[in-house]
């Protein structure tokens, strides 16, 4: 996987941008996944983080410092700080009242950065966020046209937190989320403090989501009211759902799939892609993954 | 006499125009082997939930070894040692009994909480699992999806992880429940097995399983206390045999009849 | 400023109509539907065209937005509802999300995504002004049907058999099955109902509210708040707070414009913190 990753950086150098695009929604989903996947939180909300990682980064350049590096600190923290604070919203209640919270949280955010726009440009977007070159006490790698710079930027945030995230699943925390999402009362019982666990992920993810939003920040030069919108939200589950939660490649694959699968079809209906992402979606979920992926088994075989 | 390791004292717990729960006091001690016997709606399950946490009483307190613990948190209360099953098999159902297990295993230990080293890769957690796994005949099954397990096999391992939170206090809800004529003498001998320094609270309606088990037992009748005596008094006891045994219920008369 | 508290409820009234086929949807079925706005503009969208297009009178056109909105649903609802059932929420939620998408770039496709007008008869229009209180007579309109609709809600759910399977269905579907209910049936036409009333709020809201492809996700987030915070297990519950939030928001943006819809989400967040249950669930039930 991570060849496969590194290679596309090297063979592709004409598609950088489009793959910058993909790496950084696949990060955006594979933070996602820690919450929906590995511990069962339903989420409509997710882009209120990859949102603040994205004005963070965007406002950090533009009136602190332009280094890339020091920007991507603050949108984590910043998102994490935001994580750990809605972390709590999330603790109790059923699935409705978290989707409500989650989805207010994003609402809100959108209302705020819509209203203070001498901070964040308002409904126009913060445009002109020039970064600094990559290694800055070298003066080197500055970010270039063809956005090679940029990607190998994104490629670089989205391995490390691959890695990270990993060695987290496979921990005895991770276990221990998966269990939360099975059976919170067995967790309880056999001892799992769950609220701690709760927050402790809902943080992680944060900051991930923080960092997507940062990269997309730093790597498109501008950041607008859109990435707090419901849209957002909406799509990374689409990614998560084409490409499997749970396993945590699941982002990458989705990522790529549906990038791939808008690209193709906006070329077609550049207005309309919402209904055909829609149905693919009612279809996907109406059908179940599993069998979506085998065509034969659509019609007829009833599985037991 | 030994001492006593669980305890309550006047018990209470109210839903609105219900008492599930009424004023129950009861004695567990060291080594016990007691069973709690009651008619459905007794409030056996309640009284369960309430020393395990999950239900906050109404009034009254649980003692463990002679410290209060009626406000504690459930899962803190298991790391005290008071540990239970469930009568309706409540299991981790996209693991395996492998990492069930050792995911309690490592509970236990501490290492729960750790995020950056594997599942398993303390050594004292493997050791702990095999054994664990072998002596509730779980090897064949360990890597399997407990989803896909039979009904008995996850009886089993039910059992198995309440073991592997190396309680002091067990209460068994109903071990046998549901569990096949043939699987449940794997389940008796098991629970005839554990190490005589677990005090055991045994809830039951199998009267074969009451009657070979425990040494004491306390009758439970609408969530109050009706009869408390060791295992032949009450299994003579004239009003119990009424309320309970007399129902219909002919295994406790054919075992000693 | 009593003014302001008439809107709010007329706002709330309606509010509750649209919304409380998706509380009954959830309470019901265990279904989390957010694709009920879709309902609503389907009503709007009916009575526009009717009107526009075909000069059917105001008045009529709102029990053939009912109709058509019900309509749908009773299609909808075996054919892909029924199957979603059991499956978690999550699904759920993206099932429901992608048949949103799909209505709303539907709609923008046929009609086109132009706010659409509607022209509220002669005699609604205007307002009365008594003392303090400006009553604008369409608003007025809105709350004498809207309670007509709540009364009538009330009296079907405690006074006819229907509506006592209905309850019996809510409270646990198995055991109503196992008495013999056609549960399916209940479901059905409960389904259908409710977005009758949606498809009826859609109308009778266009004029106040703005019909355009946009509305069932401009609106969404308000039909889960007068559900999560009101409740699904009684009727009063989500009416408080519809009422509740219409009150609110009018007061909000009249007062504090600058804020706007925030003080309505934080409000909520607040409350769900709160009572995660809702304001008004009744305690011990609800899920």
């Amino acid at each position: 996987m991570l060849a496969a990753l590194l290679l596309s950086w090297w063979l592709l150098p004409t598609h950088a941008l489009l793959l910058n695009e993909i790496a950084i929604l696949a990060l955006f989903a594979v933070s996602l996944d820690l919450i929906l996947g590995y511990a069962g939180i339903v989420s409509l909300g997710h882009a209120a983080f990859f949102g603040i990682g994205s004005y963070a980064a965007a406002i950090f350049a533009k009136l602190v410092m332009p280094d890339p590096w020091v920007g991507m600190a603050v949108a984590i923290t910043s998102a994490a700080l935001l994580g750990a604070a809605c972390s709590v919203l999330i603790l109790r209640g059923s699935d409705l009242t978290r989707l409500m919270v989650t989805l207010g949280v994003a609402s809100i955010l959108y209302e705020l950065a819509n209203k203070l726009d001498t901070l964040t440009g308002g409904a126009d977007g913060l445009q002109g966020v020039v970064m600094g070159p990559l290694l800055t006490p070298l003066g080197a790698l500055e970010f270039d046209i063809a956005g090679r710079t940029a990607y190998a930027y994104t490629l670089a945030v989205l391995v490390v937190c691959l890695l990270i995230a990993r060695r987290l699943v496979h921990s005895p925390f991770g276990y221990s989320l998966q269990a939360l999402r099975d059976n919170r009362l067995r967790a309880q019982s056999i001892g799992l403090s769950v609220n701690m666990r709760l927050v402790a992920v809902y943080t992680i993810a944060a900051a991930m989501a923080g960092a997507a939003g940062g990269l997309l920040a730093q790597t498109s030069g501008f950041s607008s009211l859109d990435v707090f919108d419901f849209h957002r939200s909406a799509e990374v589950m689409l990614v998560l759902v084409i490409g499997g939660t749970g396993y945590l490649y699941g982002g990458i694959f989705g990522a790529v799939v549906f990038k791939l699968m808008h690209d193709l079809i906006s070329a077609w209906t550049p207005q309309y892609w919402n209904f055909w992402m829609g149905l693919f979606l009612v279809v996907l979920v109406l059908v179940g993954r599993d069998k979506f992926v085998r065509p034969w088994t659509w019609f007829g075989v009833a599985k037991p | 006499m030994s001492r006593v390791v669980l305890e309550t004292r006047g018990l209470l717990k109210r839903f609105g125009g219900i008492v599930p729960t009424n004023d129950v006091s009861i004695r567990v001690h060291k080594g016990a082997r007691h069973a709690l016997i009651g008619p459905n709606g007794a409030g056996k399950t309640t009284l369960v939930n309430l020393l395990t946490g999950v239900l906050e009483p109404t009034s009254g307190s649980i003692w463990l070894d002679g410290q209060d613990i009626t406000r504690l948190a459930p899962h803190l209360r298991v790391r005290r040692g008071i540990v239970r099953t469930f009568q309706i098999n409540q299991s981790f159902s996209e693991l395996t009994p492998l990492q069930s297990l050792a995911l309690t295993v490592s509970a236990q230990l501490g290492l729960s909480g750790g995020f950056w080293k594997p599942l398993g890769s303390d050594a004292r957690v493997a050791p702990a699992c095999e054994k664990l796994l072998a002596q509730f005949h779980l090897d064949d099954v360990m890597n399997q999806k407990v989803a896909l397990l039979a009904y008995g096999k996850r009886r089993l391992l039910e059992i198995a992880t309440a073991l592997a939170c190396e309680p002091r206090v067990l209460l068994l809800d109903e071990p046998v429940a549901g569990v096949p004529e043939g699987e449940r003498q794997e389940i008796f001998d098991i629970v005839g097995a554990l190490p005589a320094d677990v005090s055991v609270l045994l809830i039951e309606h199998d009267m074969d399983l009451v009657f070979n088990f425990a040494k004491s037992v306390t009758v439970l009748v609408n969530g109050a206390v009706f009869a408390e005596g060791d295992v032949q008094a009450i299994a003579n006891d004239p009003r119990v045999k009424a309320v309970y045994l007399g129902e219909g219920e002919t295994a406790g008369e054919a075992a000693h009849g | 400023m009593l003014t302001l508290l008439f809107d709010g409820i007329a706002y709330g009234m309606l509010l509750f109509i649209l919304a409380v086929g998706l509380a009954v949807t959830l309470g019901l079925m265990n279904f989390i539907n957010l694709a009920h706005g879709a309902f609503a503009m389907a009503g709007g969208y009916i009575t526009v065209l009717l009107m526009n297009r075909l000069g059917v009178p105001f008045l009529v056109c709102l029990p053939l937005a009912f109709l058509g909105a019900a309509l749908i649903g009773a299609v909808l609802e075996p054919l892909l509802y029924r199957r979603m059932y059991a499956r978690p929420h999550l699904d759920q939620v993206l099932f429901s999300i992608g048949l949103v998408f799909m209505a709303v770039t539907a709609v923008d496709y046929v009609v086109g995504g132009v706010q659409q007008n509607v022209q509220i008869p002669v005699w609604l229009k205007g307002r009365f002004d008594i003392e303090w209180v400006g009553i604008g007579k369409y608003r007025l309109f809105i709350i004498g049907v809207c309670a007509a609709l709540t009364l009538a809600l009330q009296w079907v759910l405690s006074n006819t058999r229907f509506g006592s399977q209905l309850r019996a269905s809510v409270d646990d579907p198995r055991v109503a099955g196992g008495l013999g209910l056609n549960v399916n049936r209940i479901f059905l036409l409960t389904f259908a109902f409710g977005s009758g009333l949606a498809g009826l709020g859609g109308a009778l809201g266009a004029e106040v509210l703005g019909l355009d492809p946009t509305f069932p996700l401009k609106f969404l987030i308000y039909f889960l708040i007068v559900v999560s915070v009101g409740g699904t297990t009684t009727l009063t519950g989500p009416l408080l707070a519809a009422l509740l939030l219409g009150i609110a928001d009018v007061a909000g943006k009249y007062y504090v414009p600058k804020l706007g819809a925030f003080i309505v989400y934080t409000l909520m967040i607040v409350i769900l913190l709160v009572r995660p249950q809702g304001l008004f669930a009744r305690a011990g039930g609800g899920k």
